[in-house]
């Protein structure tokens, strides 16, 4: 019933309920026997956005994390940065909000991109990881969550926005990947994502050395984080940092509070006795009261 | 003879012809300028802007150069652009020079089309050459240079034909460094450091890091510095090459050195091994 008003209303004008229902109903019978990807729906999609735009409505803007996250691996595990700021376009819509995701107690990942799709996506695996390690009873493996997050991102072809810098420590030592939208993945010593990457990876090719110790690597985590902060629009606020060893996990939000907002140097309400006092009167007004009655507000 | 005459070049025997023009009109005709239109010649017998036609917006630039870096330090400016010319993803010429020396104290480099960059260095030469030959001792100045540039370049993108090139200008005048930046659109401001194209991305957040470590480099640490950042753009930049210039500006004048190349260390290659 209520489709084919809506559908009445937004996409056919003349066509009755009953001729559109026998279509639909054709339809389905087609389709379901056809294997791999269908992108019917993305059609009627645009089709729509398409109507929407024409009647001067637009589509809410997906929130993206204009981000600069980045990870090394250290001598004894690895370190994961990110930035604080969420975007909606031109406007910071969160100044200080968590890029680094829990995927299990020795795994974590930072999410670029949309932050609807890093958040529910990390969400996601880390809650199938959780089954899986019951399973399996063992510690996760970052290899098992990178494997997950790269057949899901690839089944939806790139329509989920979530680049992530996926770092762990696991029974094999520490390993550090990067996860693109469209599922590709790469095992890499450092790097970098989001609208801030080049800046942090001109940072970590300039310092980056293997088996660094673990101020060093923070510190050069920081520097990356930084640089994105402060050369690109879509990151800033304060640096957030994630140690991963074998045996801890140190979440340190924030590490580095790079953008702290100012105090006011100055006021302007003047303090009592500026204005010198002369002479002081007090009258006091003898009034009777003379009726009094209460009138209730309708506040039904 | 004649199509290099109506283009505005300097041309010998036609000297006696041509009457007393200002220098700054001469060399903007010779950059394509035109004064603009009078109303009743702006439009055709139909009404249809006739200009359209003849000037239509240039085409995507053919021959590329990348970025160009360049620093201030105490004493002067130091500048550097690596020696290739792409065609499209096409490394095909290796070692053309993108710097150039303007006068004793201004370095020019572009990135961008190399042959609006040949262009814009044979006028620049031509009026250097002028304005030696007035002999009153004055030269023109890497703010002067700047600001011409500028008019130029947006000039051009007015018209609608711009020249397709990002030019970095850097100086050392009366004791002060110069340092500037032209796009073809004509965005022009001056900075301590500037980097055009994928030197903007990855150099300038390098560079500006250490400006505000330390706001007065030396020559050496600012030489250490455009290394530093040279090697970056090789490792990240898909249309860099490994062969660069580098030019410095002092107050004893301009030196250009190169062909140089940056050591390179691929040993994270032995770390690296498959995808997952």
């Amino acid at each position: 019933m209520g489709f084919s008003n809506w559908s009445k209303t937004v996409v056919v004008e003349e066509e009755d309920h009953i001729s559109l229902t026998r279509k639909m109903a054709a339809l389905t019978i087609s389709s379901s026997t056809l294997g791999g990807f269908t992108f019917d729906n993305c059609k009627r999609n645009g089709f729509l956005e398409a109507k929407a735009n024409e009647l001067g409505c637009h589509l809410p803007a997906a929130r993206k994390t204009g981000t600069t996250i980045c990870g090394i691996v250290f001598k004894d595990g690895i370190v994961l940065g990110a930035d604080t700021r969420a975007t909606e376009g031109m406007i910071v819509a969160d100044k200080n909000c968590s890029k680094i995701h829990y995927i299990s107690p020795n795994i974590y990942c930072c999410g670029a991109g949309t932050a609807a799709d890093t958040e529910m996506t990390t969400q996601m695996i880390s809650s199938n990881l959780e089954l899986h390690a019951l399973s399996t009873g063992r510690r996760p493996r970052v290899a098992t969550a990178n494997r997950m997050f790269k057949q899901m991102l690839f089944r939806y072809q790139g329509y989920i926005g979530a680049a992530l810098v996926l770092g762990g420590v696991d029974c094999n030592g520490p390993h550090l990947y990067s996860i693109y939208p469209h599922g590709s993945t790469d095992k890499l010593p450092y790097v970098t994502m989001g609208s801030g990457s080049l800046a942090a990876m001109a940072v970590f090719e300039d310092r980056y050395k293997p088996g660094m110790e673990e101020k060093e690597a923070k510190a050069l985590v920081r520097d990356a984080i930084a640089a994105g902060i402060f050369n690109d629009l879509g990151s800033g606020s304060n640096i957030d940092l994630c140690v991963i060893t074998a045996d801890k996990v140190d979440y340190i939000r924030p590490h580095d509070q790079a953008n702290k907002k100012g105090s006011r140097t100055g006021d302007y309400k003047y303090k009592r006795g500026t204005t010198g006092v002369l002479t002081k009167v007090v009258t006091p007004l003898n009034l009777d009261v003379v009726e009094e009655s209460v009138q209730t507000m309708d506040t039904s | 003879m004649n199509s290099l005459a109506r283009l505005g070049e300097l041309s010998g025997s036609l000297d006696s012809f041509r009457p007393w023009v200002p220098s700054w009109r001469r060399q903007a005709t010779r950059l394509g300028w035109s004064p603009s239109p009078s109303p009743s010649r702006s439009r055709t017998a139909a009404g249809h802007r006739r200009s359209m036609a003849s000037e239509e917006f240039q085409r995507t630039p053919m021959v590329t150069g990348t970025s160009v870096l360049a620093v201030k330090f105490t004493g002067g400016v130091i500048m550097a652009a690596d020696m290739l010319g792409s065609y499209g993803s096409l490394a095909r010429f290796r070692n053309i020079s993108r710097l150039m020396k303007v006068n004793n104290s201004t370095i020019l480099g572009a990135s961008g089309d190399y042959a609006d960059y040949q262009y814009l260095k044979h006028v620049i030469e031509q009026m250097v050459i002028d304005e030696e030959l007035v002999g009153d001792g004055h030269n023109y100045s890497p703010k002067a240079m700047h600001s011409w540039l500028t008019r130029v370049m947006y000039n051009r993108r007015c018209r609608m034909n711009p020249l397709w090139n990002t030019v970095v200008i850097g100086g050392f005048y009366h004791g002060q460094s110069f340092l500037g930046y032209v796009d073809k659109l004509g965005v022009a401001y001056e900075a301590p450091s500037v980097a055009t194209g994928f030197g903007a991305y990855l150099a300038q957040p390098l560079m500006r890091d250490a400006l505000e470590n330390k706001p007065e480099l030396s020559k050496e640490e600012a030489r250490q510095l455009i290394d530093r950042c040279l090697k970056v753009l090789y490792y990240r930049d898909a249309r860099s090459y490994n062969r660069y210039e580098i030019a410095v500006v002092t107050e004893d004048g301009v030196e250009i050195v190169g062909p140089l190349s940056s050591e390179t260390n691929w040993d994270i290659a032995n770390l690296v091994s498959g995808f997952e």
